[in-house]
């Protein structure tokens, strides 16, 4: 619309004189139109005015959804042309090394989307790697508001959300890889399947029904496919909804900054600036994605041939966000299983399944915990920089370690084969990364932090070493100290400190094991603490200088 | 066809004959058995086993030089190697013509390294070995043009190769340290004398496996992957979900983070 208005009209003088062109009026009559009908100005005006702050790793949330959005557009692509069938088919298309093979329509489908129909390899292409940012930008994403404290109150409920958004995403990402009913799908929904089995009681009576009698069944890619493009997307939408309602609720965190205060947010208004980059930034994302989708290769299926539950390839993996859970099978030692009367009871899969849903309920619930164990019931909208929250750093630094050692174990052969190392030797190092990892990292980035604190307040009290000596009149020598301007010494000395909770008893002057749980955990958190700089030391740290 | 019911049939005899024979010995058993063997075929026949006779000495005398040591005198084997007695012509044409033969480091497998025999060498060590016992020969090159069925060679490739070579062949791991190597670029009468013939950790597809034709229609199927580069763009070494997720964090995530520090770095 704007650009009917700059262009030269080109009915000349008459127009001119007519006052605002033909397109402004139609532009004013629509909007009007609607406005009249919807009340949406309100609503416009509302959201043009919310503030969105400038931090690089706040973008990455903006690049989950622009991937998404990639995702259904080429996903709508696809859905035009795959047949999610399982009734087996002769393949007759062009891809020769295939050519007269039995297979299931929804794999012969896919082979003509990438062989017969113009630009549906690139659409298969940009789908799944825009699935793989997708995934990825989420992960980074989570990392960035845990990081940086950004899912205390008032916003645990959004970070519930978002963990809500990642498993949905993990499960899209998964129905869909094994939507084309290849090899290494096959070989994936093997697994899975080998999973529920090894429930005790209830496990052969979900895999029936999920796979419509004994695995593979007939109706695993149709069932796999309605939970692929409508059900998950559809809860993906509305949690998307819901993420970006609470988002603005909420409104964004903001590092601390002069001006920059837990009252307000300062930034861009999203009309019309930021609104102007977001557009630009989403082609920005679909241009990478298309970049890398027309000139690199993912999943190639013609490869893999389809599925048959007899062969199986050297190097089969799911993809990357279902690699920790591959990679926590991979770890179990062998012998867990064990025989109960006439039942096998499989440790080996039961174990692994169990720490998986550990590991995501704490990640779910950890705001909740460290609301609990501050005892913080205040709100909180300016990001903390991760050394200055050094338990909470260290924490997640041993989640990242702990994911990492699951995430590397699921490519253990590909590590023994590039690195010329024996498997077993990967597997056993890997093992005790898992456990080991953990501690070792979550200790050395605690001290980081503290260090890095403790540097910090150096810093802010006596400013930067210059590096310039200098001799004083009485023979002394000193280094000199550039002072820091206001504005970096705030960033410095702006963060919130917490003390050990002490035991108090409660109403009826008793004290719970709750409460002495608490304590304890709370004392290991904050003990070692660097408390931030205080006006009264600073200024003693200027009048010691001049 | 078979090149293979010739020997073993002459070397049957001579593996009796000479269990502590000298080099001398040996020259004289060979000369016998050929005699032998030329009276029952026609006198071009003949001239070819000669040929092929003169042929396994010189092969014997490289074997004395360069595989004695660890294979034993007799190629009886050692603490140090195997018996090569039945191994065939086409253990020796693939273990030597890739170089993993004579073997150097000692390590978890046998690894192929710059060939150090002459292709007539190669020949010679492999038609001395032939003449020790039966055993697989070395392939006719009609198996071996790398026209077959691509889609039979493909599906025989999945269900018997892939587990270990993986289905693009990019190789795989085995247990302590071994593995099935890359297939690519592999000389076609090294894949099929791999298949016959086993070695160290594959098993062997002899013709009741999988007949000559399929294996010839296998080696089809390489060729085409040789051939014919990945549809879709770079294949990432054909390695699968592992090398596409590296892709995506390292490259693509990492180039999305590199315009989103941009994007913001330029309106500070
Ligand atoms: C350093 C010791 C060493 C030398 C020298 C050596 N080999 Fe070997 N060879 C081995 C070992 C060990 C094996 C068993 C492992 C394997 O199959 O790679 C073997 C295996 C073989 C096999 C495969 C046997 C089978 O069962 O399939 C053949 C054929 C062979 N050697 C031929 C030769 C020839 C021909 C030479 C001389 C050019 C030679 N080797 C020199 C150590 C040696
Ligand atoms: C049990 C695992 C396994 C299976 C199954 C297997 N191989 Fe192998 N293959 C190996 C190993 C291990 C080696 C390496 C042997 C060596 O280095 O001496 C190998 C080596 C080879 C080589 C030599 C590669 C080179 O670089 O020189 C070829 C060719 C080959 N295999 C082809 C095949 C074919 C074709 C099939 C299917 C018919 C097959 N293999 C099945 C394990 C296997």
């Amino acid at each position: 619309m704007t650009d009917t208005m700059e262009r030269p009209s080109t009915t000349g003088a008459t127009q001119a004189q007519e006052g605002p062109g033909r397109g402004m009026r139609f532009t004013n009559w629509a909007a009007n139109w609607v406005d009249e009908r919807t009340s949406m100005s309100g609503l416009v005006k509302e959201l043009g005015r919310k503030i969105f702050p400038d931090h690089w790793s706040f973008m990455l949330g903006e690049v989950a959804l622009y991937s998404f959005i990639v995702i259904l557009l080429s996903g709508t692509f696809l859905t035009f042309f795959f047949q999610a069938s399982m009734a087996p088919v002769e393949y007759e298309g062009s891809y020769a090394p295939l050519k007269g093979l039995e297979m299931s329509s929804a794999m012969a489908s896919t082979l003509d989307i990438s062989f017969d129909i113009r630009g549906g390899l690139l659409m298969r292409q940009i789908h799944h790697w825009a699935a793989l940012l997708f995934v990825a930008s989420i992960g980074l994403h989570m990392l960035r508001i845990f990081f940086t404290g950004a899912f205390r109150k008032p916003r645990e409920l959004n970070w519930v959300v978002g963990f809500v958004l990642f498993v949905l995403a993990m499960g899209e990402g998964f129905t869909g890889y094994s939507l084309p009913d290849d090899l290494l799908s096959g070989n994936g929904l093997r697994i899975i399947d080998g999973m529920i089995k090894g429930v005790p009681v209830v496990g052969t009576w979900i895999s029936y029904l999920l796979f419509g009698g004994e695995f593979p069944g007939e109706a695993i890619v149709g069932r796999l496919y309605t939970l692929h493009i409508l059900l998950l997307p559809a809860l993906v939408v509305a949690a998307i909804g819901v993420h970006m309602v609470l988002l603005i609720v909420n409104k964004h965190t903001q590092f601390a900054g002069p001006g920059r205060t837990n009252d307000n947010v300062v930034g861009v208004p999203i009309m019309p600036v930021f609104a102007a980059k977001a557009g630009g930034f989403f082609f920005i994302i679909f241009g990478v994605i298309a970049l890398v989708a027309s000139t690199v290769t993912i999943n190639p299926i013609w490869n893999y041939g389809p599925y048959d539950p007899s062969p199986i390839s050297a190097g089969t993996q799911p993809d990357w966000y279902i690699g920790f859970a591959d990679g926590a099978l991979r770890l179990v030692p062998p012998g867990w299983e064990f025989q109960l009367g006439p039942y096998t009871v499989s440790m080996n899969i039961l174990i692994p399944i169990l720490v998986l849903v550990l590991f995501l309920l704490v990640v779910a619930l950890y705001p909740f915990f460290e609301a609990w164990i501050t005892g913080d019931k205040r709100e909180h909208h300016i990001a903390d920089r991760p050394r200055n929250a050094p338990m909470r750093t260290a924490i997640g630094a041993a989640g990242v370690t702990f994911y990492a050692a699951l995430w590397a174990a699921a490519s253990s052969d590909l590590i023994a084969t590039h690195f010329r190392l024996a498997v077993e030797g990967v597997t056993h190092a890997i093992q005790a990364l898992l456990i080991f990892g953990p501690i070792i990292a979550g200790v050395v980035t605690h001290r980081v932090c503290i260090a890095l604190q403790k540097k910090d307040r150096e810093i802010a009290l006596h400013g930067y070493e210059s590096g310039r000596i200098v001799r004083l009149p009485g023979g002394e020598y000193i280094e000199v100290h550039e002072p820091l301007s206001d504005f970096e010494r705030w960033k410095l000395v702006s963060f919130e400190e917490y003390q050990p909770l002490m035991v108090r008893p409660d109403a009826r002057g008793r004290i719970t094991a709750g409460q002495r749980l608490r304590a304890s955990i709370s004392r290991f958190f904050f003990e070692d603490r660097i408390s931030p700089v205080t006006q009264t030391e600073l200024e003693a740290a200027h009048s010691d200088h001049h | 066809m078979r090149t293979e019911s010739t020997s073993p049939r002459r070397s049957r005899g001579r593996g009796r004959r000479s269990p502590l024979a000298s080099a001398a010995l040996l020259l004289v058993g060979l000369l016998a058995t050929g005699g032998v063997y030329a009276a029952f075929t026609t006198a071009a026949t003949a001239e070819t086993t000669q040929r092929i006779d003169a042929l396994a000495d010189e092969g014997e005398k490289l074997f004395l030089a360069n595989c004695a040591s660890c294979h034993g005198l007799q190629a009886e084997g050692t603490d140090a190697a195997p018996t090569l007695i039945g191994v065939g012509a086409a253990a020796v044409d693939f273990q030597v013509g890739t170089g993993r033969m004579p073997m150097a480091a000692t390590g978890p497998q046998a690894e192929a390294k710059p060939v150090q025999f002459t292709d007539e060498q190669v020949k010679a060590l492999a038609a001395y070995v032939a003449t020790l016992a039966p055993g697989p020969a070395i392939p006719d090159e009609k198996y071996l043009t790398g026209e077959g069925d691509v889609a039979v060679g493909a599906e025989l490739f999945r269900t018997n190769c892939a587990m270990c070579h993986n289905v693009a062949g990019a190789g795989g791991a085995l247990t302590e340290g071994k593995f099935a190597p890359d297939l690519h670029n592999v000389d076609p009468a090294h894949i099929y004398e791999a298949m016959v013939t086993g070695p160290q950790n594959m098993p062997v597809f002899n013709d009741l496996n999988i007949t000559p034709e399929d294996k010839a229609n296998i080696i089809a199927y390489l060729t085409y992957l040789d051939n014919n580069s990945s549809p879709g763009g770079l294949d990432l070494g054909g390695l699968g979900p592992v090398s596409e997720g590296l892709f995506a964090w390292i490259f693509v995530l990492g180039a999305v983070v590199a315009v989103t520090v941009w994007l913001t770095a330029k309106s500070n």
